[in-house]
């Protein structure tokens, strides 16, 4: 009877329900960035070799996605956030999932060897790995720097897409790389301070469940003070040009700003008693104390899709690099 | 309790769903491989000449 029913589940799932496995929203932002990192690049590739790249890496960007949620369905079933999700909701089984993901990386990254060349498709290997094995599996359920390492997952794209284009990585491909790997901590750890309850509840280690509100709202600062002077590096190694030089010292200042004013907030450290199980709220919705949290959260999207968006810009429209110290 | 019948047509009409994805996924994958060698040998084929 148990199996039954278990087959007739089997039987229901739908192939939306395996789309989503993929992470769509996760492999739009590695698809943009991956693309910037393949129009920087200082080669011609064929646009359709150029589109193939493009593929390989949101596939298997997916696939990890897939590879994640095989692996953390006993976490996501316990967040509001991701218990929807097809392998906690029981819309997909976990081992469909496992072998989504597993066939999706091998097809990309063999594709990617066979059409472009062997670094990136080496690459993307490594970033599929990472992200499923040393994050997922690792990391996050063990340290509170799980996102900070583990970022080098999400921050590996732009040189992937470089590497496709170009046969090699040189130090401007890492410095896009670098970008959104110190972008990464106060991204999350901004958005961690109002759904901590949620991380704590389900065993998750992140850095207000450990160290507390007070100390990630430091680290926040930090990583941003760090974060703005890599973002506008690019305008001096060859890299951007005039208008990228203004969105990263512009938005750079408007980062800074709203970092400091969480950092002199209070978010985070009381639990919210709007945010229960029967009203759980938007990733956007929050209480006053924690706005400087949200606001800095959204904020960060927007800063690195603008830096990314106007690189792209520049080199489509052929927009000399400054290149100030070159 | 659910329909029985209700569930049968659901998964069929889910199964066909999963097939056509499955068919439709390595039609892809086959044309873009077939274009790719295309591609690539013409760019080879050129660079001899």
């Amino acid at each position: 009877m148990a199996m039954a029913t278990t087959e007739t589940s089997r039987d229901a799932a739908r192939w939306q329900d395996f789309l989503q496995l993929l992470k769509p929203r996760v492999m739009s932002l590695v698809v943009f960035t991956a693309l910037t990192g393949l129009v920087c690049a200082p080669v011609a590739v064929n646009p359709i070799l150029g589109a193939v790249a493009i593929l390989c890496i949101a596939v298997g960007a997916g696939a990890s996605g897939a590879l994640n949620m095989w692996y953390d369905a006993d976490i996501d079933a316990k967040m509001r956030r991701t218990r929807g999700r097809p392998v906690p909701s029981g819309k997909v089984q976990g081992a469909d999932a496992l072998t989504l993901g597993v066939v999706l990386s091998l097809f990309s990254v063999m594709l990617m060897g066979m059409a472009l060349n062997w670094l990136a498709a080496g690459l993307l290997a490594f970033t599929i790995l990472f992200y499923a094995v040393v994050y997922t599996m690792w990391l996050k359920r063990w340290t509170a720097q799980n996102i900070v390492i583990g970022g080098l997952a999400g921050a590996l794209p732009p040189v992937i897409g470089w590497a496709a284009a170009s046969g090699d990585a040189p130090l401007n491909a890492w410095l896009l790389c670098a970008i959104i790997f110190m972008w990464t901590p106060p991204h999350f750890w901004a958005l961690s301070l109002y759904t901590s309850e949620d991380y704590a509840k389900a065993g998750v280690p992140m850095m207000p469940v450990v160290k507390g509100a007070s100390s990630t709202r430091t680290q926040i600062l930090v990583y941003s003070l760090l974060l703005v002077p890599v973002c506008i590096a690019p305008s001096f190694t060859g890299l951007g040009g005039p208008a990228y030089l203004s969105v990263s010292a512009l938005g750079g200042l408007v980062f800074l700003l709203l970092a400091w004013r969480l950092f002199r907030s209070r978010a985070g450290d009381a639990a919210d008693p709007r945010r229960t199980a029967q009203s759980p709220g938007g990733l956007y919705d929050v209480r006053a104390g924690a706005r400087d949290a949200r606001n800095l959260f959204a904020f960060s999207i927007l800063y690195l899709a603008l830096l990314f968006a106007t690189l792209l810009a520049e080199h489509l429209m052929g927009v000399a690099p400054l290149e100030l110290f070159a | 309790m659910s329909d029985p019948k209700r569930e049968d047509e659901a998964a069929a009409r889910a199964r066909r769903g999963r097939n056509i994805a499955i068919a439709v996924g390595l039609v892809a994958f086959a044309v873009i491989v077939y274009v790719v060698t295309i591609v690539r040998l013409g760019a080879n084929v050129a660079d001899r000449f």
